[in-house]
């Protein structure tokens, strides 16, 4: 059941958290320069963006959580299961951030929520 | 409107994150594992175990590549669509069980490696999509 919740939190707050950041970055814009100053500026602006203040302490807490689960789950267990981030983040792409998801795009995470079974099935 | 530069640095980002992601995710499990089960009882114990997760180089080195992968993926989420990104960067996935068998040499049963071939699959699928489906901001 610890686990279980672990799990929610690592696929709800860190697909929601990387929406908010992907928002912010779109506010800040597409970078150009790569030097080290001018990516230094980049985070400056993104940091004033309260977008990415709100992803960032979500994802932090995926993290947490994935730190946690890895005290006691196989890291080759846990990653693959992460990968149901790709349901939600779809989702998430499609009605928050007004992506176009295509059927490709859908038949493709219905085949990653089939290898997340797999890989469960796997660790039985 | 196809712009070779934007494929160019949109691939070598992704690639960026493809090394940092699994490296850090490796390198934390391999800490973690060090330190073992947490079971927290009182504000010391916390204090405790917080002192061996600060102490551990492998804890450290994992940071350190996650906060790199965190860098490469905030810059190419400023052009690139999360939706394009995120499978993109899949090959993540085939690299984590990599790094599991021969760096931790955890047992990866043939049916979790048959799982991890359909994500990388089903997440190429994605990723032959369209990059950008948004207008810029």
């Amino acid at each position: 059941m610890e686990n279980l919740i672990l799990y929610l939190l690592i696929i709800g707050a860190g697909t929601a958290g990387e929406l908010c950041v992907t928002r912010a970055m779109k506010t800040v814009g597409e970078v150009h320069d790569f030097r080290p100053i001018a990516i230094l500026r980049v985070f400056s602006r993104a940091l004033r963006v309260s977008w990415m203040w709100i992803g960032v302490s979500l994802m932090a807490t995926a993290f947490f959580s994935l730190l946690t689960v890895l005290t006691t789950q196989n890291v080759s267990l846990v990653v693959p299961v992460t990968a149901l981030n790709y349901g939600a983040g779809a989702l998430g792409g499609r009605f928050i951030l007004g992506e176009k998801v295509s059927a490709r795009r859908w038949a493709g995470v219905l085949l990653v929520c089939l290898g997340v079974g797999v890989v469960i099935l796997g660790h039985a | 409107m196809k712009r070779p530069d934007l494929h160019v640095k949109t691939s070598f980002f992704i690639l960026l994150m493809v090394i940092f992601g699994p490296l850090g995710n490796v390198l934390l499990g391999r800490g973690m594992r060090k330190i073992g089960s947490v079971d927290v009882e009182s504000v010391g114990q916390v204090f405790h175990i917080a002192m061996r997760v600060l102490s551990s180089p492998s804890i450290w080195a994992g940071i350190l590549s996650l906060i790199s992968f965190f860098v490469a993926y905030m810059l190419v989420l400023s052009w690139a669509d999360y939706s394009y990104v995120q499978p993109a960067s899949s090959v993540s996935y085939l690299m984590v069980a990599l790094l599991a068998h021969f760096l931790l040499h955890e047992v990866v049963t043939p049916v979790r490696w048959l799982g991890v071939g359909i994500i990388c699959l089903g997440v190429l699928v994605v990723g032959y999509t369209p990059h950008r489906t948004t207008e810029p901001c």
